[in-house]
């Protein structure tokens, strides 16, 4: 083993090796999360990624305002007109055909991108039913989706759709990659298409197979999917390090296996030595893989400069038993430790499940409002001249039938058109009413009330699921606040993540206010109507930076206050936990401009009629 | 084209293959829902059945799937008019809806190429009516246009298309099963949505070693070659066909002996479950199990069996209460076999 390799200079050949499978095995593998900002380091390796590609096969970026009709393709509307029949314009999944798809700012992406990504990727079919065309297009891609999610301990954290994720075999962080890190990739293109020609036929050892499905029940990751996805790429690091005889694939390989495909994956840790058996049987959720350095890697990965490693190891199938097992358990172990960040590894191995894990899919920024807001939703008739859209297709179908009775078009027209044939789209009106739910879980409400506090939000959240809102969970208690859920129309995860809130410490009202007020915007911003409810009974005692203390908190509190009611119109109330109500919470209304109601005893019905009340 | 994998293949999942075969001999069960985990396989088993439907007689070139043994009455217009339909024998369709799907397609339009060419005013059916007599599939059932879901359930109740629009005006039979499947956590079902699905399966990830091999290891198979795994699963295939083809026969002979009817009503009723639905759902899907396995008579074990699928989603559930529904069900069948076993 050689000295401790040099982080960024081992996570930059992670992502070379990653990107030679990708070019070796491609579509099958789905593609790869790339986490890093924009900068030289990313675009090295887009270049050199796209120099292993072949030539001729498309490479194209797709823009997250890309609209459904030029993704999936449709009408070609002149076209039409001049031939006078419907003629199919390709969208941009069928051109990328046999090529690559760039997506940046892919935690941005919105439902109506991901959806038919996820789909292709499933089945590399592309089914098109739309504006008058049936067409079904092969559709093999490789997506590399350029991560550029912060991830500071703030709310406004944004990662990938997990639907896309889960059906990308790699992840990748590069952000500790410094540029005296970056080398040129150790292949070249015949090497890669020789190795694809081997694809193929490599099989991988029911060893191989039995050691990644142990470690997807060890790490707590319950999509096939994943397992899957590492076998393929074990075949393609297989065909990478093949010199034209079959081997069984070495512990280098799995370990790269482990790295690049399982370990981003983890929802929990190994024990250090017994192996666990998974007790609950739930959604695989997904940890964010953050940008901390991690503990010193193995030597193990050097990747395989052309044709040598990763080597056969003969030790593996020698080695039987427990012994075997807590080898395994090991390599796990230091996998996980090679690829996540340390604080989520903590929280791992302090057995939470990790955060940001319960994102909504890609539900933010302008391809989220262009969904909620400018979604088509049929057409009727009406002037376009107001602002409206014009719809092309329907206009036509509605001017077809009448032709032969009316005079004949103008020289060069193929139809005459009148205004009563003129259609314009209907969109969708409604914006998505979003309750943000503030819950004090601290120790002073905590001996009091949280329970009822709890059973409160829990009859809230019924009554959001009737009216079909969307709900969100921002907890604070100790020395921060938490968005435990972000927003989900899911009853499920909202009475999950309320369940598991835990109670104690001092009471940061301050911070639960400005992540309130950062939710609320960017909810905003969305398009949405957000709402917000406070539970608490308005003491705080830990101020912004983490002090303690009852007035400075208490200042600080009143602050960022007044900061929310300028920053967004989003109306509220204040819940008064407190066992005899208050003034604080009512000050505490009153510098948030909303309204303040004590918690009866469990009355759950009034203040159910309260809320109503902000909410109307 | 990509091959579809063979439904034969697929790794444990019982509850969802079943439901599947059970709507396939018995259509007006009413749809199945799929709802679960992610990778589960869900689109994988809904697209293989197509590979395993029976072939059925049609009137060729008629693009609304008519039923040439039916009386004039129940054809399209073109084919109850036709003197000689000309019959061919085709597969159950299976059509899936794909993501993004415009209304226009799915309900059916103006032709556009004839109005524009020949300025003729004439209908262009769209996937309802390909549908027609067989499945339609929707995937991530959860994240439908809210105005195609809407024409959707009409159809659905009605088991016939009204288009109205362009200054059409037709309307055509389009019963099918309707197959739905998502993922809970990105969104809930619309509950009318939710109440056109006769069965509603759960599907979980297997936790065990041994089946996520199995899982892996047939998906590998398949990937390297395609062709021969297909064929190696052609005999199964072809069983499990024929299987289909002698239950949608014999179902009509299968009797359903009080016992059962009784234990049904029982069931509903300990649940509260909400009008007769359930009830004749199940009473349904027990027939068609029988004959699945060739028997002409259900039985209570045919009962137990499908009971959680078919009660689950009927429950008058509280929207908090996440696990109750199949351990309510489990319960309620215990005290009821159970029950009856004793006394």
């Amino acid at each position: 083993m050689a000295p401790a390799m040099d982080e960024g200079r081992a996570r930059w050949r992670d992502a070379a090796l990653a990107a030679a499978c990708l070019a070796v095995a491609g579509a099958p593998l789905g593609g790869i999360r790339l986490r890093a900002r924009p900068g030289p380091v990313r675009d090295f390796w887009l270049e050199r990624m796209r120099a292993l590609a072949a030539p001729d096969r498309p490479w194209r970026r797709l823009p997250l305002h890309c609209s459904e009709a030029r993704l999936l393709g449709g009408l070609d509307l002149s076209a039409t007109l001049r031939a006078g029949k419907p003629v199919e314009a390709r969208g941009v999944l069928a051109e990328a055909h046999r090529g690559v798809l760039v997506l940046p700012m892919a935690e941005r992406a919105s439902g109506a991108l991901v959806s038919p990504l996820a789909a292709v990727l499933d089945d590399p079919t592309l089914s098109v039913e739309r504006e008058g065309l049936a067409a079904r297009h092969p559709c093999e891609l490789v997506v590399l989706a350029l991560d550029e999610g912060v991830n500071d301990e703030g709310v406004n954290d944004e990662t990938l759709d997990p639907r896309l994720r889960e059906r990308l075999a790699f992840e990748v962080d590069l952000d500790p990659v410094a540029l005296a890190d970056l080398d040129d990739f150790p292949w070249t293109r015949p090497q890669i298409r020789e190795a694809a020609g081997r694809y193929r036929d490599i099989a991988v050892s029911e060893d191989t197979l039995e050691s990644l499905c142990r470690a997807t029940i060890v790490l707590g990751i319950d999509s096939p999917r994943a397992a899957v996805l590492a076998a393929r790429s074990a075949r393609a690091l297989a065909a990478l390090a093949d010199l034209g005889h079959p081997q069984p694939p070495g512990d280098a390989l799995l370990d790269a296996v482990l790295r690049l495909v399982l370990a981003p994956r983890a929802t929990r840790l190994p024990a250090p030595l017994a192996p666990e058996e998974p007790e609950e049987p739930e959604e695989p959720e997904e940890p964010v893989a953050d940008s901390e350095p991690r503990p010193p890697d193995r030597a193990a990965d050097d990747p395989p400069p052309p044709g040598s490693a990763p080597e056969a190891d003969a030790e593996q199938s020698a080695e039987q038993g427990a012994p075997r097992a807590r080898d395994e358990q090991e390599r796990i172990l230091e996998a996980a430790h090679a690829v996540l960040p340390a604080d989520l590894l903590a929280r791992l191995a302090a057995g939470e499940r990790p955060r940001g894990a319960s994102r909504a899919p890609g539900k933010s920024g302008a391809a989220q409002r262009r969904q909620r807001r400018g979604r088509p939703m049929g057409s009727r008739r009406g002037d376009p001249r107001r602002g409206a859209r014009l719809d092309v297709l329907a206009t036509l179908r509605a001017a077809a039938p009448w032709q032969p009775l009316r005079a004949p078009p103008p020289e060069g027209a193929l139809l005459r058109i009148e205004s009563d044939d003129l259609r314009i789209l209907r969109f969708r009106q409604r914006s998505q009413s979003v309750t943000v739910f503030v819950v004090d879980a601290s120790g002073s409400s905590a001996l009091y009330r949280l329970a009822e506090a709890k059973g409160a939000v829990e009859r809230l959240l019924a009554d959001c699921y009737v009216r079909r809102d969307e709900v969100a969970l921002i907890a604070f208690r100790g020395q921060g606040a938490e968005l435990l859920l972000p927003p989900t129309r899911s009853l499920v995860r909202a009475k999950r993540a309320l369940a598991a809130l835990p109670g104690g410490g001092g009471t940061p009202l301050a911070a639960a206010i400005e992540a309130s007020a950062a939710l609320l915007e960017q909810l905003e911003r969305r398009g949405s109507s957000p709402m917000y409810v406070v539970l608490t009974d308005g003491r705080a005692n830990v101020c912004r930076d983490g002090r303690t203390g009852r007035e400075a908190a208490m200042e600080d509190a009143r602050a960022a206050a007044a900061s929310l009611r300028r920053r967004t119109r989003a109306p509220g109330m204040v819940i008064d936990t407190s066992p005899r109500p208050h003034r604080c919470a009512v000050q505490l209304a009153e510098a948030l401009g909303a309204l303040s109601l004590p918690l009866p005893n469990a009355d759950a019905a009034q203040l159910q009629a309260a809320v109503e009340r902000v909410a109307a | 084209m990509a091959k579809a994998f063979p439904f034969t293949a697929i790794v444990a999942q019982e509850e969802m293959k079943t439901a599947l075969l059970v709507a396939a001999v018995d259509p007006s069960v009413g749809g199945v829902l799929v709802f679960g985990d992610r990778g589960t396989g869900k689109s994988t088993a809904i697209r293989a059945l197509a590979a395993l439907m029976p072939k059925i007689p049609m009137v060729a070139g008629c693009p609304y799937n008519c039923d040439p043994t039916r009386p004039a009455a129940e054809l399209c217009p073109a084919c109850a008019q036709s003197a000689a339909l000309k019959t061919r024998m085709a597969p159950i369709p299976v059509v899936d809806l794909p993501l993004g799907a415009t209304e226009d397609r799915v309900i059916g339009a103006l032709d556009l190429e004839r109005a524009l060419h020949d300025g003729e005013k004439a209908f262009e059916p769209g996937l309802l009516a390909r549908a027609h007599r067989g499945f339609l599939y929707i995937d991530e059932v959860n994240l439908l246009e809210d105005h195609i879901v809407d024409a959707l359930l009409d159809v659905a109740a009605s088991g016939e298309n009204l288009v109205e629009r362009e200054g059409l005006s037709i309307r055509h039979a389009a019963r099918f099963v309707l197959v739905g499947s998502g993922n809970p956590e990105e969104g809930e079902l619309r509950p009318q949505l939710l109440d056109r699905f006769g069965l509603s399966v759960e599907v979980r990830t297997p936790q065990d070693v041994a089946a996520r091999v199995e899982i892996v290891r047939q998906r590998d198979a398949f990937e390297r070659d395609p062709e021969a795994f297909i064929k190696r699963q052609r005999r199964k295939e072809g069983r499990v066909r024929r299987q289909l083809q002698n239950a949608r026969q014999t179902l009509e002979r299968v009797d359903v002996p009080q016992a059962v009817l009784e234990a049904a009503a029982q069931l509903c009723l300990s649940l509260g479950t909400d009008g007769l639905r359930g009830e004749l759902t199940l009473i349904r899907t027990s027939r068609a199990r029988a004959a699945l396995q060739g028997r002409e008579v259900a039985t209570l074990d045919d009962l137990r069996a499908l009971a959680p699928p078919v009660l689950r989603h009927r429950l008058r559930r509280d929207p908090l209460d996440e696990s109750g529904s199949s351990v309510r069900i489990d319960r309620a069948l215990a005290a009821l076999f159970d029950g009856a076993r004793d006394g």
